[in-house]
């Protein structure tokens, strides 16, 4: 099996060798597929989806699907802006060559995806990488297995079978995958199997993007509008039955509000699920028995103030709020990915900032105030990967914002451009010519002086266009006026020669 | 009796871990054990304690820090140019213009530029979020452990030095101490410009820096060999900390039968023995057809003589080998095909003659391994198309030089390899635009760095989006229960359109 892995992952690579993969119009020609796929087959995605979280179509449609269209848009439209070289500002010594950023493909690509949100997690990474001009192995997660045969199925029939293909299995498999030599790892997962993934890479010096997790905190302040607030909190907490890793994990608030938010969530709970929660289509289910067990057992020796109903059988965990929570109890020390929302009071912000920044950098912060002094605050005395104030998850729906984690929660992010900048090689390249050697001189020994001075002047001295085309002009018009024509080719060879000590005297004198 | 010197007499000099300047007194005996253990904790926690006070962020903090390297640089000028001098007999125009000059530009770039790097960087917004605040925040990450090696021991402290402190971090710097004269400097000197709290030297060998290596950081920097970038990674992966490797590779050099043998031959020669070749981005071998080789050869003679005279040993412009191992690794290769130039070597000098070897076989030691010293082998190749499958077949390279009248097979060079950087039709220069991002890709690294790609590399780009209690009707279109009606409506302000689509709603 071993050897399975790595012909595979051989055969991609020659794939990509042939350099199929790199241009524009070939890009844009898969990602094109790629968005007929996703309306080819809307229908048995949703149901895949449905089948593994118990999730509504309707809500398969607006947390996976819609942001995969949305990126598709983006990329088909800019593409071609991202691929084109990149000019950068030069030196005086270099004011005559073509100075560039060249975005170049990496090579293969693994995409290890998720089960919590198995379609735009593994496919939102493959547009980039397409995009970025790469051959890519996916490995869906294979908790969320229908998902991961779909993809399997329906991938190659719409993309080219040997640049993208789809690898499943269980860990076994992932362990084998990882042996193998890649360009980019993307994974999205736990801290725990991140290490691992980091490790493995750092065999073959392959760069990664890990998009972990912790426990994002959402401090709700004093002064706030609590009624929407909560509506916010309880929308991104529950969605996906918790299992989001930007879900406001815990709430911090002074203890004054507990009591107030335990209602409003209860009422807003009602709204959005109805009196039978368990009824209502819009709710999903935990992924697996270990997943639901391992939820359950949280709630153990906590306050609940309302829900706490569970159902093995159907794997249904009710919206539950927990209260005056402990700080060393078990519901705080992992991520919960699941619906229990615990609430740590706190005195006030300080305590509240206190309390995050001796924990693990989370991957989001949450702040509701109508205070922005206070915002601004716990932004700046915090670090998370990203933050979202007043209202939860919606920093991940900008795919203008990078995505992505800092420190236990994760490293590198994308979205958008962001995923293209990721997934590519910036090369720096500088064109010159073979003529103009003259001016080399400056460089070789024997060396002296003089020519020290000359180079810090050379390599100091920021080019600015528009003055010194301006100068190099005036001073060749007042020679032309002046000059007999047949000295004219002797001084072009030396107008270069002449500016550049002209300018450096004054460059000296400003010293 | 002060228990950290005892600590210090108790071990071998190579433990000596950390400079005088400001070794931390231990308390009790329990925290001193530990730190006889991890000899670098307590350092590290006042690092991180200092971090957390919020003491580097600040711009005046940063602005003043590289004041500090800036007069650092100034006032020490001729000790640097001595030290440098001593470990590498580097000419003062060589340490001049790669090792200072960089300095001073990266040092002054940051300086002019600091307040415009630091500014939150607002980005385009759909239509739910038209009357949101979305920007990117660029905040440091905090103790950030920088590893420099030998061969530019001022430049490849110093440059990654003024990116991390203009982001706003505390350092731990490692210096190599092969390059003893100038660690002596860094470790001495150094701190006394910079805010000791925020910034500590560690010295020592493979021995400490894998102690140092046990502990956590939140970045690390490490330029060296692809050897050592591989367990540098593995130790980063055990606390998640991201890197940027600086590696390295052998540079391969494409000569096109088009070209002027002269200017290509001064060109190659100058970057090829710059530094007698200790240089990560010189271009470590030639590609040629055999015609060309025949042109190039005595061009490269007489560049040789040009830069260094008849008698190179006797140049003041010629650097030497840092130390012994190096030495006489580099004096194995010389018998390798056979010396068309040079070719010579002086044990007590540590000098070798700038060599070029012709009927090199790719099967050759000197083409296994990255030369790192004033040795040219040349290859033959029949085409360019030769080149190139030539090259594809190697690791990627941190640089790829292709020299050619004509700019089609320059770019063909680009088109078809992978390499960290290139130039065309000379040799490092790239490295010299603090406006390009300088780093490897593949088996030469990842990340990049210079100018303000040094401030972006050493900050965390968090992603801000800042809504208002207000709206709240529109948001109920993302409430359950859900009606099929309300999908069209939340769509619209959430996609990216299509420009030239046009739905009613």
């Amino acid at each position: 099996m071993g050897s399975a892995m790595e012909q595979l992952v051989l055969r991609v690579r020659k794939a990509f060798q042939t350099g199929r993969s790199r241009p524009l119009s070939f890009r844009l020609q898969q990602l094109q597929a790629l968005q007929r796929m996703v309306q080819e087959c809307q229908k048995e995605i949703l149901g895949a989806l449905a089948e593994d979280l118990h999730k509504s179509e309707f809500n398969a449609y607006s947390q996976e699907v819609v942001n995969i269209l949305g990126e598709l848009n983006l990329v088909l439209e800019k593409l071609p802006e991202w691929v084109a070289p990149e000019p950068a500002k030069k030196t005086l010594l270099t004011m005559m060559d073509e100075a560039y950023i060249h975005p170049e493909p990496l090579g293969v690509v693994l995409i290890i995806g998720a089960w919590n949100y198995p379609f735009v997690l593994t496919i939102q990474p493959l547009i980039g990488a397409i995009a970025a001009g790469n051959a890519v192995i996916v490995k869906p997660s294979e908790l969320s297995e229908r998902t991961a045969t779909l993809l399997a199925k329906i991938l190659p029939r719409y993309l080219d079978k040997e640049l993208y293909c789809v690898v499943n299995g269980g860990v076994k498999e992932t362990t084998e995958l990882l042996k193998q030599r890649f360009d980019h790892i993307l994974y999205t997962g736990s801290t725990g199997v991140g290490k691992i993934v980091m490790e493995a890479a750092a065999k073959h010096l392959t760069p990664v993007t890990l998009e972990l997790g912790g426990k994002s905190p959402c401090y709700i302040d004093k002064d706030c509008n609590l009624d929407i607030a909560c509506r916010r909190i309880t929308w991104g907490k529950y969605i996906n039955c918790g299992q989001t890793c930007i879900a406001p994990d815990y709430i911090l608030c002074e203890p004054s509000l507990q009591s107030q938010i335990v209602e409003k969530i209860k009422e807003t709970v009602k709204e959005f699920y109805g009196e039978e929660i368990k009824k209502s289509p819009d709710y999903e289910r935990i992924i697996n028995l270990r997943h639901f067990k391992r939820v359950t057992d949280l709630l153990e020796g906590q306050k609940i103030a309302f829900g706490g109903e569970t159902d093995e059988a159907t794997r249904y965990i009710a919206p539950t709020v927990l209260i005056d929570v402990n700080p060393s109890s078990k519901v705080m020390q992992e991520e919960i990915f699941g619906p229990l929302l615990p609430i740590v009071p706190v005195k006030n912000a300080d305590e509240a900032i206190q309390f995050i920044n001796q924990r693990e950098k989370p991957l989001a912060l949450y702040v509701f105030s109508n205070n922005n002094k206070l915002i601004k605050r716990m932004i700046e005395e915090t670090s998370s990967g990203g933050v979202t104030g007043n209202d939860v998850i919606m920093h991940f729906t900008l795919n203008s914002l990078p995505f992505g984690g800092v420190g236990n929660s994760g490293m590198g992010a994308y979205h958008g451009k962001h995923s293209f900048d990721t997934f590519s090689h910036h090369r720096s390249c500088l064109i010159k010519t073979l003529k103009m050697e003259s001016a080399n001189q400056l460089r070789y020994p024997p060396n002296s002086q003089s020519k020290v001075d000359w180079a810090s002047f050379l390599l100091l001295k920021r080019f600015n266009k528009g003055r010194v085309g301006l100068f190099f002009l005036a001073f060749l018009g007042i020679l032309v006026a002046i000059t007999i024509k047949k000295y004219q080719a002797v001084l072009r060879r030396k107008a270069l020669l002449i500016f550049l000590v002209i300018h450096r005297l004054h460059w000296s004198n400003k010293q | 009796m002060n228990l950290s010197k005892v600590l210090e007499f108790s071990f071998s000099p190579s433990q000596r871990c950390i400079s005088d300047s400001y070794h931390c007194i231990l308390g009790p005996l329990g925290s001193s054990f530990q730190s006889w253990m991890n000899p670098f904790a307590d350092t590290l926690q006042s690092l991180q304690d200092a971090f957390s006070s919020g003491r580097t962020r600040p711009a005046e903090f940063r602005t003043t820090q590289l004041e500090g390297l800036n007069r650092f640089l100034k006032e020490n000028r001729e000790e640097l140019l001595a030290a440098l001098a001593q470990d590498l007999h580097k000419p003062p125009f060589e340490s001049e213009i790669s090792e200072i000059s960089i300095c001073q530009s990266e040092i002054n770039l940051a300086l002019n530029s600091l307040h415009q790097w630091m500014k939150d960087e607002y980005v385009s917004k759909n239509l739910a979020t038209q009357l949101d605040t979305a920007f990117i925040r660029r905040e440091p990450y905090g103790v950030v452990l920088i590893i420099a090696p030998w061969n530019y021991p001022l430049n490849l402290v110093l440059v990654p030095l003024v990116g991390a402190i203009a982001a706003g971090n505390c350092v731990v710097l490692k210096p190599s101490e092969i390059s003893k004269n100038v660690e002596k400097i860094i470790s001495e000197v150094l701190p006394n410009y910079l805010d000791k709290s925020c910034f500590a030297v560690v010295l020592g060998g493979p021995q400490e820096t894998s102690s140092l290596l046990e502990n956590k950081f939140d970045y690390i920097f490490f330029t060296g060999s692809p050897r050592v970038g591989q367990i540098v990674m593995a130790a980063a992966s055990k606390y998640l900390t991201p890197l940027t490797l600086e590696l390295g590779g052998k540079n391969p050099c494409y000569v096109d039968d088009n070209c002027d043998p002269q200017n290509v031959a001064n060109r190659v020669a100058w970057f090829r023995f710059f530094n007698a070749g200790q240089t990560c981005v010189a271009p470590d071998y030639i590609l040629c057809s055999r015609e060309t080789q025949e042109k190039l050869l005595p061009a490269l003679q007489r560049a040789v003589t040009q830069f260094y005279g008849k008698d190179p040993q006797s140049s003041p412009d010629l650097a030497r080998i840092v130390n012994d191992k190096h030495f006489h690794r580099l004096c194995g290769l010389l018998g390798n095909g056979r010396a068309a130039i040079g070719g010579q070597s002086d044990e007590q000098e540590r000098y070798i003659a700038p060599t070029v070897l012709v009927d090199v076989k790719e099967t050759d030691p000197v083409m296994q391994e990255e030369i790192f010293g004033p040795i040219l082998p040349i290859l033959n190749v029949q085409s360019v198309e030769e080149a190139i499958a030539f090259i594809r077949k190697r690791e990627k390279p941190l640089a790829l030089y292709a020299f050619s009248n004509d700019s089609k097979v320059v770019h063909r060079m680009l088109e078809q390899t992978s390499s960290g950087g290139f130039c065309g039709n000379d040799g490092f220069m790239h490295m010299t635009l603090t406006t390009l991002p300088f780093g490897g890709v593949g088996n030469s690294g990842m990340g990049m760095y210079h100018g303000k790609f040094s401030f972006d590399t050493f900050s965390h780009q968090r992603s801000c989006l800042l809504r208002s209690a207000g709206m709240e009707k529109l948001n109920s279109l993302r409430y359950p229960p859900y009606a099929q009606r309300s999908l069209g409506l939340l769509l619209s302000l959430v996609e990216n359109r299509r420009k030239g689509q046009c739905t009613l709603l």
